[in-house]
């Protein structure tokens, strides 16, 4: 799908953001998002500008609030794991979790308040099957830290982290369809779909899942 | 004791009172009925106003700020009776957050106020002294449709933002709901759509301590010559403490002594706290009239929008195209950050485009008032935002 932007203006000043490309392109022009986890707003930028869709976000963050705000985006200051029910059925045509279900204290919960509010959930996480996370625990002996994940065991925020498989049975247990899965490779490239899932869980760095109920 | 709430005046009581009539203001004299939520009406009415920079041509650039309780229209110029700063001086003028080279900022002294507005120590046209407690309960509506009445007057249809704190959180509340199609944004701060039982607690407190003073005449002071200055110096001194927070007053006075070095064992004013909260109360009686403080406690107390709509508080903004920014501190205890989460949620359930702001400060409710540049950055940018998707130029 052409987006009609030079790749580099869309992408977040964080190259590992590569999966909002990927999430702008799942979206339908015209329709209502909400942006679980928003941080300073890229994405809701992205999608308002790019895809003319009527944005909305949640931040826990006072200074990831404020710059959204100054933008003129929509958002609250909010937590996904206690905020999200107050928000009515269907009330999005997309509930967005971009790299932040691994953060959550709940992300069971939260995956079933995406799918009660949005009519489809998208959700993007890093992968913790790749095989750098993988040698380097075993080689290491010890909690690994990558590029993706660069936060020690003991300060990082990501206490839910998974592989691309585990996050697939998650979706079977809460009866979450999968309309489209990618597995981003380290340069931020789709990964072939004829590929087996194994591999995509072996050199996957993030995964974006495109899920209805 | 210099310092007791018996003192005589700072200032000339003549100043004040000259005020009520003929304010140094902008004033609007309605020959007209205003209708009040009591079933009773105003037969005619005046409001008082002032205004900061330029009406452009569109009429497009309006932002209208609502005074809390104990304020008035005096945002950004000397107060005429204290000849202090105006109570937003911080956050309206030229290059502020609230810039006054690109809105038209305006603000007007609320209904039952004693600034130049319609109010209890104005006088009633049926008898020819002042109305004193025969001047009808109004509420948060009546004031907003007493400010309604003045935009008419003056010809603007749109408010590009209706903006304010505590009681005005409450007025632009009320605005976005009982006038959906004039206000483009709203910024509601530290307030609640419902008077908590607590905050209801404290207004009467602070009633009684005004009725229980003998010179409150039973609201005819007026005409005694008297004023219930020992009975809303009171008042004010209690309601100020929740203005503030513990953590505040510990920073600023501790258990700090006042002028002496030990306790004296006596009831002087021997902590700092204490002879701050008698000025407070002092100078706050000598600028400000007892019955409106019992009529505009009693309108925040009966505040209760959903109660206007059937219980539900998201029925009121149903079908809503403003754009809202509520703002919270996480300090205040007189309307805590929950309170604004409740209209965020109800905001959410109606899908308005609504965002919200907590900001850290350990000042209290009185935050909104002061130097919080989180405060400041928040209303540029999300003000900012509104004038450039309403096609307002900087």
């Amino acid at each position: 799908m052409n987006l009609n932007v030079p790749p580099h203006t869309m992408r977040a000043s964080d190259t590992s953001r590569v999966d909002l490309l990927l999430i702008a392109e799942m979206v339908t022009p015209g329709t209502r998002v909400l942006d679980v986890g928003c941080g300073d707003g890229t994405l809701l930028r992205l999608l308002a500008e790019k895809r003319g869709v009527d944005g909305r976000g949640i931040e826990l963050s006072q200074a990831g609030v404020n710059s959204c705000v100054a933008q003129g985006l929509a958002v609250i200051q909010g937590d996904a794991d206690t905020d999200l029910v107050y928000y009515p059925d269907l009330a999005f045509d997309y509930a967005i979790l971009s790299q932040t279900i691994q953060a959550t204290y709940s992300p069971r919960d939260v995956l079933k308040q995406l799918l009660r509010i949005g009519r489809r959930a998208v959700v993007s996480f890093p992968n913790f099957g790749h095989w750098r996370v993988r040698t380097g625990l075993m080689f290491g002996g010890k909690m690994p830290t990558t590029d993706n994940l660069p936060n020690r065991w003991y300060d990082t925020p990501n206490i839910h982290l998974c592989t691309i498989k585990d996050f697939l049975d998650l979706c079977k247990d809460v009866g979450a369809k999968v309309e489209r899965a990618h597995a981003l490779n380290a340069y931020g490239s789709k990964m072939g779909v004829s590929m087996p899932l194994f591999m995509q869980n072996l050199f996957g760095e993030q995964a974006v899942f495109l899920l209805s109920r | 004791m210099s310092e007791t709430p018996t003192a005589q005046s700072i200032t000339d009581s003549s100043v004040r009172l000259a005020q009520i009539a003929n304010p140094q203001s902008h004033i609007v004299h309605f020959n007209e009925k205003l209708p009040l939520d009591c079933g009773s009406e105003l037969a005619q009415f005046s409001i008082a106003y002032q205004t900061y920079g330029e009406l452009n041509a569109a009429k497009s650039n309006l932002v209208l700020v609502c005074h809390a309780l104990t304020g008035d229209q005096h945002v950004a110029n000397l107060h005429p009776v204290t000849g202090k700063p105006g109570w937003w001086e911080t956050m309206v003028g030229p290059g502020k957050p609230i810039d006054t080279n690109r809105y038209f900022v305006l603000c007007a002294n609320v209904l039952g106020g004693c600034m130049g507005s319609t109010g209890p120590s104005s006088t009633n046209p049926a008898t020819g002294s002042s109305f004193g407690l025969d001047f009808p309960v109004i509420t948060v509506r009546d004031m907003v449709r007493a400010q309604a009445r003045l935009l008419d007057h003056l010809g603007i249809p749109e408010l590009l933002c209706v903006l304010g704190g505590s009681m005005g959180g409450m007025q632009v509340l009320e605005w976005a709901a009982s006038y959906k199609d004039r206000v483009f944004s709203a910024v509601p701060i530290a307030c609640s759509a419902r008077h908590s039982s607590q905050n209801i607690a404290f207004h009467e407190v602070g009633r009684q301590a005004v009725m229980a003073d003998p010179d409150w005449c039973q609201g005819r002071y007026l005409e005694e010559g008297k004023s219930p200055r020992k009975g809303l110096a009171v008042a004010r001194m209690a309601a100020h403490i929740t203005y503030l927070s513990d953590a505040a007053l510990h920073h600023k006075f501790g258990r700090n002594l006042q002028d002496r070095d030990k306790i004296t064992f006596g009831f002087d004013a021997d902590f700092q706290v204490e002879s701050y909260l008698r000025h407070q109360g002092l100078s706050f009686v000598d600028r400000f009239d007892a019955n409106s403080y019992l009529y505009i406690t009693r309108a925040m107390d009966y505040f209760d929008i959903a109660a206007d709509h059937d219980g539900v508080l998201a029925n009121a903004f149903r079908g809503t195209k403003t754009r809202f920014c509520l703002v919270s501190f996480t300090s205040d205890w007189l309307f805590p950050t929950e309170e604004s989460r409740e209209i965020v949620h109800a905001l959410n359930a109606v899908a308005a485009k609504v965002s919200f702001v907590e900001i850290k400060s350990d000042k209290g409710h009185d935050a909104f008032l002061l130097h919080e540049p989180e405060l400041f950055d928040t209303i540029r940018g999300f003000l900012g935002a509104a004038a450039r998707k309403r096609g307002i130029v900087a």
